[in-house]
């Protein structure tokens, strides 16, 4: 166990590495030139130069990235182009949205897809687990957006239950109006998501039918459905353990989507809107958190299913 | 064998695969829905029942009805029309992502699976890193560079699932490698890029094209997501992603009028996944026999619910 956590660990710092190595190069390199971009168009050459130098441009490559992984170390990802502020108190201040956006999300996915998953493969062959499994299918294929709309036109306009846009400005001085207001854009990832996942549940348990000790419990005296939830839901679990890396990835991204089309004050919004304004120095630091959060949480996911799956231990 | 011969043998193998294909309902309904949405982009070319810019201001929010089949915009334009128009977007960006996949991933899995122990090792570490990278935010990350476009959206989408295409595609060239009718090959003298052409590609094969099913499926979101967000379609161009930003500040008055470029997208989508699954189904001969039981799940899908 232990040799396989280091293993993977050193997978992991050398995927943050190349993941950091690839934003910086991407952004740094390609776009030309970053101070004559922040410099604007009537900028003299002694401007661009003062720039240059204030950045830390006109050093040389490695350093730069050296330098930014540096500041990274303790907790300086860099200033915004615009603004000034720092790039971290940014983050974790729109973390504040993001996070328990995420968190909702991921609860609204697995209510999903766990019951329902299951359901459709014990009725595998009945109208109602097809029925099940057709309706997964069609929701895995919605655009997150047109899913968002369709839940706003629903519980916003017609039934008047939630807000269909924003984000209080006291933010969770507010406890009440900012769980609200984030019920449908959670709603809307989780829905998707979960029918995502729905279908992982549905074949690991088709699986799990077929295994030779829930067919023996079965032959012990359990009718079917006992003998899958004594002895086969655990496995169900683990391979639902071993997608949910995928899942955050998947809720990452639907985040953006969705704080945008619901004006939440989230970090997404806030990446589209620094792509558009082009705050290079801000996007690398965006990006670098998102991708190091998907990586950290797969490597979580690794140890965590390797510690909890027997099968797994027995193999060292 | 002649050459001729076996190519009558792998064509008549290959109708053999579409009519199990075709058998299926999945696959029926896969082949039905990409085919008219590839007959919608080819009529776009030609004919839509409006000019889908055309702005008339007296024809506003026209519900759907005759000639307007499915209603007006806010600008009048005939929303059938725009989504006519909008395929020709959806079918561009799925195929060209689909060459990019196929490209990286055949060159990554060729890599990975056939060179030296050291290059294929670095290879497969690097394909297991890459594929952690969301392909929405490797859109991002390009569309801060050059500005949102199409192009954008085709990249990082073709980036991110060549890279999962070798993923999957690389274990499998590496089992074939091993096969007996290989080694045959190998031992009754022919080159290791005829090797790869007759006996490599056309075993992988089935398990690259449900992969690029899938993929194309992706592309569709990705191109609605990020034209939704400003940065795939030029605002010029026809999109359902565009659409749905231009009706979504509408959404309150005109709820009806979202319904159609997301129901496009929906059923685009649902008709590749499908289409991805039915091949899996009539090319994979393990699953063939027992049909339905124990469908693993997908191996991999790259993270875009956009």
């Amino acid at each position: 166990m232990i040799r396989y956590a280091l293993t993977r660990l050193v997978l992991l710092l050398v995927g943050l590495v190349v993941a950091s190595a690839l934003i910086f190069l991407t952004l740094r390199v390609l776009p030309g030139d970053v101070a004559q971009l922040i410099a604007g168009t009537n900028s003299t050459p002694q401007q661009i130069a003062t720039y240059r130098e204030q950045l830390g441009l006109d050093r040389p490559l490695p350093l730069q990235y050296l330098d930014w992984i540096g500041g990274l170390a303790h907790g300086d990802l860099g200033r915004s182009l615009l603004t000034g502020t720092p790039v971290v108190d940014e983050l974790t201040q729109k973390a504040q949205v993001t996070l328990p956006l995420g968190i909702m999300s991921l609860v609204i996915a697995l209510l999903v897809a766990l019951p329902f998953g299951v359901l459709s493969a014990m009725w595998r062959g009945r109208g109602a687990g097809t029925g099940l499994s057709v309706g997964a299918q069609a929701v895995a294929a919605v655009p997150v957006v047109w899913a968002g709309m369709m839940l706003v036109v629903v519980f916003a306009v017609w039934l008047g239950w939630l807000p269909a846009q924003g984000f209080p400005r006291a933010g969770w001085q507010q406890p009440v109006l900012a769980l609200r207001a984030l019920i449908l854009p959670a709603l809307t990832i989780g829905v998707v998501e979960g029918a995502t996942l729905m279908r992982f549940v549905r074949s690991a348990t088709l699986q799990a039918v077929g295994e030779d000790y829930v067919r023996t419990a079965a032959a012990k005296g359990l009718t079917r459905t006992q003998a899958l939830i004594r002895h086969g839901l655990p496995s169900v679990g683990l391979s639902v353990v071993t997608v949910l890396g995928l899942q955050v990835a998947g809720i990452v991204v639907g985040a953006v989507v969705v704080e945008q089309l619901f004006s939440l004050p989230g970090i997404g919004r806030m990446l589209v809107s620094d792509v558009f304004a082009r705050d290079l120095p801000k996007v690398q630091g965006e990006l670098l958190v998102l991708t190091g959060f998907v990586l950290i949480v797969g490597f979580a996911v690794d140890l965590v299913h390797r510690a909890i799956d027997p099968r797994q231990r027995e193999a060292g | 064998m002649t050459g001729r011969q076996e190519g009558i043998r792998s064509a008549a193998r290959r109708q053999g695969r579409l009519r199990r294909l075709w058998a299926l309902s999945t696959g029926r309904f896969g082949l039905i829905v990409v085919a008219v949405v590839a007959l919608t982009a080819l009529l776009s070319l030609f004919w839509t029942p409006f000019d889908p810019a055309h702005v008339d201001i007296d024809a506003r929010w026209l519900p759907p009805g005759w000639p307007h089949l499915l209603g007006t915009d806010a600008a009048g334009r005939d929303i059938l029309s725009l989504i006519i128009a909008g395929a020709r977007t959806t079918v561009f960006v799925a195929v060209s992502s689909g060459v990019i996949a196929t490209v990286i991933g055949i060159a990554l899995a060729a890599l990975g699976a056939l060179t030296a122990r050291w290059l294929r090792e670095t290879v497969a570490v690097l394909v297991d890193i890459l594929i952690a990278f969301p392909v929405l935010l490797v859109a991002m990350m390009l569309a801060a560079i050059w500005g949102g476009s199409l192009w954008v959206v085709v990249w990082s989408v073709g980036i991110g699932f060549g890279v999962s295409i070798a993923r999957v595609t690389r274990p499998e060239l590496r089992r074939v490698l091993h096969t007996e009718f290989v080694l045959a090959g190998r031992a009754s003298g022919l080159t290791p890029a005829q090797n790869l052409r007759r006996h490599l590609l056309p075993n992988v094969a089935p398990v690259f094209f449900v992969q690029l099913s899938w993929a194309m499926a992706i592309a569709v979101l990705a191109e609605a997501g990020l034209s939704y967000l400003g940065l795939g379609a030029a605002v010029t161009d026809p999109s359902w992603g565009l659409l749905l930003k231009d009706l979504q500040q509408y959404l309150t008055v005109h709820p009806v009028a979202v319904l159609w470029p997301g129901l496009a997208i929906t059923l685009t989508v649902l008709g590749l996944n499908l289409l991805g699954d039915g091949l899996r189904e009539a090319t994979d001969p393990t699953l063939a026999r027992r049909r339905g039981r124990a469908r693993s799940a997908r191996t991999h899908q790259p993270e875009l619910t956009a």
